[in-house]
């Protein structure tokens, strides 16, 4: 293990350890821009260059491998020169058009001019004109080869991570620029991803351009809904200015590193999944009468109506009631859905359903299974089993269920099935508590607006059984409620005694009798989240 | 005039076809020594790399490993690019069939059996030269399988470059071979534990393996006797610009620029005065008229603040205007970076353009220290030397014509006639 000295702090580092990263753990910061944790050294940019005694000339401390008795300087005057120059090159053929750049306030270049730059532009000579500003290169992002630096990690990221091959550098010189290669276009799964990466404007997601300046975002931790993966993200919001689109909150997603889940990296459908938070919501309760459309009801009357219904339903034949409970859902909806039926209604039809597509899994993030909390489910002794629910179909389409309470799922769509479109229809209690309109939503009796996963708090488990959190991010819109919310209001409403408990109290209670989470907290799943002890 | 080796064969009969080469060096290593002893005489020999970097032949060979289990390569560098350098294209072009001997010394001594050339890609009869000497060593015994009834095989590939100075670069070449685009690699590793294809791989310039088979034939202490004390034997210098006899003359390491110049090459053109000369191709730091009696060996270049490199010595006289020749020079970096690190491709780009400008009469005096400042900047600081090489150059100028500069900008007539 060698021993080395960054700018007089001693550290020992594993063998093959790069300096930029001995610095790192020092908390000593070394500028760069073509490195990244993620991908192979490039070693091009230059800014990352530190005095290294010994050596005659200075060194680039993302690719110098840590030596025993290293000696290395960061702060020194020589070095402090080599980034102003390095910035200086790197700005010579920059636009600079920063007041219409989508990536500025994080930006790479401005981050690095305030903090090792500022010094007064020499340059007299036109820039040299690199093709067209602003081409969309595929459906998600757009280049500027003005604004690039040549880091080339975009070309790493497709030549390593998402293994499509894409990106090029072309031409030589000062007339080099990133390009696609003949016939290509930047459209596969993960193509937002270099977005991220790329540490300039040079290439800007096309979702995003222009709707807000990024220093108006609110930020908030959360989990992708999308896939059983459970990649950490940050939603990004903004509420209180005007943006570039209307009736939107979030304006984006944004891949958290978590290196035991996905690093740094989403998928496409993820990372442009949240509209449906702002988008094709169910606003009002919603009550049908027949096959005419719904019309808006409120809270008090839709849950009065339901709670009657659903007695008169008990009182004849509990088998005739079924639940189906989502692995969308939280662990802590699943506990307390599962409590209130189960343990305190005495419900014998209270099963797990999500349809688990086929295909669309890869070997780096995307699950075929697009939930994120089946595990939890299971956790929590629900199963899913094909036959049961079947079984449970077939006995819809007959007629034979007269209540059921569906959490979200769209089965219509999932089973294709127009009987059941009918059967929903004619049910004396047909509840869909959800968030977006959807085909069972027309056809169901009675509609509960429900959040989106960014409006409340909660956890879900991921396939390998990590437990993560999601947080509120936003209100939740119109008059819907946490599903945590209308199920308690429900019990409330049946005159049952279920205690007005917050997601982060049910946790606990669910950690002190599901053995799977026992010891787990919301201060101990923190950020990157825990696995079962 | 001091012995000739290598050009003895840029005369006729020449050694283009086996009619006028026996190959009698590669058969005495072949047969007569084992692969230990032909290092030695290398050793002893002093041979310099004479591609450009002048680093010692034999310690090169000494740090490629020998039992990793992966092949070795040997890679010859036949991309002569460096301007004011044309002596391989004269090996290349007369005496193929010495190459290849050098080549089979080479490959013997270190254990390889697959070569490849890396030939300038503007080099035509040059390349058909060396394709038919190929062709015919290989139908001769001298390469193929069992060579020489020694068990020993040696493939050689001959692969044509696309016109970049950079794949000269080792490393640069290494990417172009590969089929990758040239942009030199980070190193370490260096090409002699991770080469070509990962494999272990020696790379030595066309001249160096050329003088093998004279090392081989005459024993390794003749040829260092040939030069000074640490570096061996004899060279090729290419010799252009104001000469009266421009031309490749193999001289010993260590002979004055001067002789060089007004003994060998026949004095400036039209009995004009000497104004600068570049020592060794374009890359190195150019000499005044003042100080051309520094002896052409590497470390007496180096100390006189310039280098060997290639050998290519430019002759400029009296009636050049420098601010143009920088100019000139600075056109060449700019369009050959690869355009990898930031200091080489936005600042020889940038370099080029001011001089532009001043060359077209819009200079200021402020210019000249911009210029410096960014030069400063330029070299030391990117993975491959293009940058340094252009550095060098660039401040010597700046430095030793500076007086011009300012004449130049100040928009003083005639300011190139002193």
């Amino acid at each position: 293990m060698p021993t080395l000295k960054i700018d007089e702090k001693e550290v020992t580092v594993p063998p093959g350890t790069t300096l930029i990263r001995a610095a790192k753990e020092l908390g000593i910061e070394i500028p760069y821009y073509c490195w990244h944790p993620g991908l192979s050294v490039a070693g091009n940019c230059r800014m990352c260059l530190v005095e290294v005694d010994k050596m005659p000339k200075p060194q680039i401390s993302c690719h110098i491998q840590c030596q025993d008795g290293m000696v290395v300087r960061t702060q020194s005057e020589t070095v402090k020169k080599l980034r102003e120059h390095v910035l200086e090159f790197l700005l010579v053929n920059h636009p600079l058009d920063c007041p219409v750049c989508d990536q500025a306030g994080e930006c790479g270049l401005q981050d690095y001019y305030m903090k090792h730059g500022l010094y007064d532009s020499r340059l007299n000579e036109n820039k040299v004109k690199k093709g067209q500003k602003a081409v969309p290169i595929g459906p998600t992002v757009m280049l500027d080869n003005e604004r690039c630096i040549l880091c080339s990690r975009c070309v790493r990221f497709t030549d390593e991570i998402s293994k499509s091959h894409e990106f090029g550098i072309f031409n030589r010189g000062d007339h080099s620029e990133i390009g696609l290669y003949p016939g290509e276009e930047l459209n596969n799964k993960y193509s937002g991803n270099v977005v991220d990466i790329c540490p300039v404007g040079a290439l800007t997601d096309r979702d995003f351009r222009f709707k807000c300046r990024v220093w108006y975002l609110k930020k908030t931790e959360s989990i992708c809904p999308g896939c059983a993966r459970g990649c950490n993200i940050t939603i990004e919001t903004s509420h209180d200015r005007p943006t570039g689109v209307e009736n939107e909150r979030v304006m984006r997603l944004k891949p958290r590193f978590n290196d035991e889940v996905n690093d740094w990296w989403i998928c496409d459908s993820g990372r442009y999944g949240y509209h449906s938070i702002d988008q094709n919501r169910i606003l009002t309760p919603l009550v049908r009468e027949g096959t005419a459309a719904a019309k808006e009801s409120n809270w008090k009357d839709a849950l009065k109506q339901a709670c009657v219904s659903f007695q008169n339903l008990m009182a004849q034949n509990k088998e005739q009631i079924a639940i189906l409970l989502s692995p969308m859902m939280t662990n802590e909806e699943i506990y307390l859905a599962h409590k209130l039926f189960v343990e305190t209604l005495q419900l014998s039809r209270v099963l797990l359903l999500g349809v688990h597509p086929n295909g669309d899994q890869d070997d780096l993030l995307i699950r075929s299974d697009k939930h994120p909390n089946r595990m939890g489910a299971e956790w929590l002794g629900l199963i899913e089993g094909k036959e049961v629910t079947q079984k449970l179909v077939s006995e819809i389409e007959k007629g034979l269920i007269q209540g059921l309470f569906l959490f979200g799922q769209d089965i219509v769509s999932q089973f294709q099935s127009e009987r059941l479109n009918g059967a929903l229809n004619q049910m004396r209690l047909s509840l869909f508590i959800g968030s977006n309109y959807n085909q069972t939503v027309s056809s169901a009796r009675m509609i509960l607006p429900g959040a989106s996963y960014a409006e409340k708090d909660g956890t879900f488990t991921n396939f390998e059984g990590r437990v993560q959190r999601i947080r509120k991010a936003l209100f939740p819109l119109g008059e819907s409620r946490s599903e945590l919310e209308i199920i308690q209001s429900f019990a409330a409403q049946l005159g049952l005694d279920l205690p007005s408990q917050t997601s982060e109290d049910i946790f606990l209670e669910l950690a002190g009798s599901v053995p799977k989470f026992r010891g787990m907290t919301y201060d101990t799943i923190g950020h990157e989240g825990v696995r079962p002890a | 005039m001091t012995q000739k080796l290598i050009s003895r064969f840029f005369e006729p009969p020449y050694a283009i076809t086996l009619e006028h080469y026996s190959y009698e060096a590669a058969k005495k290593a072949f047969v007569q020594m084992r692969p230990q002893a032909i290092e030695a005489e290398v050793k002893k020999s002093n041979l310099r790399g004479l591609g450009g970097a002048g680093f010692n032949c034999a310690m090169k060979w000494s740090f490629v490993p020998r039992n990793t289990g992966k092949p070795i390569y040997l890679v010859v560098n036949a991309d002569e690019g460096e301007p004011g350098t044309f002596k391989d294209k004269y090996i290349l072009t007369y005496a193929p069939h010495l190459l290849i001997e050098g080549i089979m010394i080479a490959a013997f001594a270190v254990g390889i059996h697959k070569a490849y050339v890396y030939i300038r890609g503007e080099y035509e009869q040059p390349f058909l030269n060396l394709k038919c000497a190929v062709e015919e060593a290989y139908q001769n015994g001298f390469l193929g399988k069992n060579i020489l009834g020694t068990q020993f095989d040696l493939d050689v590939v001959i692969h044509r470059g696309a016109g970049a100075y950079i794949c000269g670069e080792e490393t640069g070449l290494l990417e172009s071979l590969e089929g990758k685009k040239g942009y030199p690699r980070l190193k370490p590793p260096f090409p002699a534990i991770v080469g070509l294809f990962g494999c272990p791989t020696v790379i030595n310039n066309v001249e160096t393996l050329s003088y093998l088979p004279f090392i081989i034939q005459n024993g390794g202490e003749w040829f260092a006797a040939l030069g000074t004390e640490k570096n061996g034997g004899m060279r090729l210098f290419s010799v252009s610009g104001h000469v009266e006899r421009p031309g490749v003359y193999e001289l010993p390491l260590g002979i004055p620029l001067r002789k060089i110049i007004f003994e060998y090459a026949g004095g400036v053109c039209g009995g004009r005065k000497l104004k600068a000369v570049v020592p060794g191709g374009l890359s190195a730091a150019i000499l005044t008229a003042d100080e051309i009696d520094v002896k052409m060996d590497f470390d007496s270049l180096r100390a006189a603040g310039t280098m060997g490199g290639s050998g290519g010595i430019i002759v400029l006289d009296e009636t050049t205007c420098m601010v143009e020749a920088l100019q000139v020079t600075m056109r060449f970096y700019a369009h050959e970076s690869c355009g990898q690190c930031s200091p080489c491709r936005e600042g020889t780009g940038w370099i080029y353009r001011i001089l532009n400008r001043i060359v077209s009469h819009h200079g200021r005096l402020e210019d000249i220290k911009n210029l410096t400042d960014i030069g400063m900047f330029l070299g030391g600081t990117t993975i491959c030397a293009l940058a340094d090489g252009a550095q060098m150059t660039f401040l010597s100028y700046l430095k030793k014509f500076r007086r011009e500069f300012e004449a130049f900008i100040q928009n003083k007539e005639m300011a190139c006639q002193h």
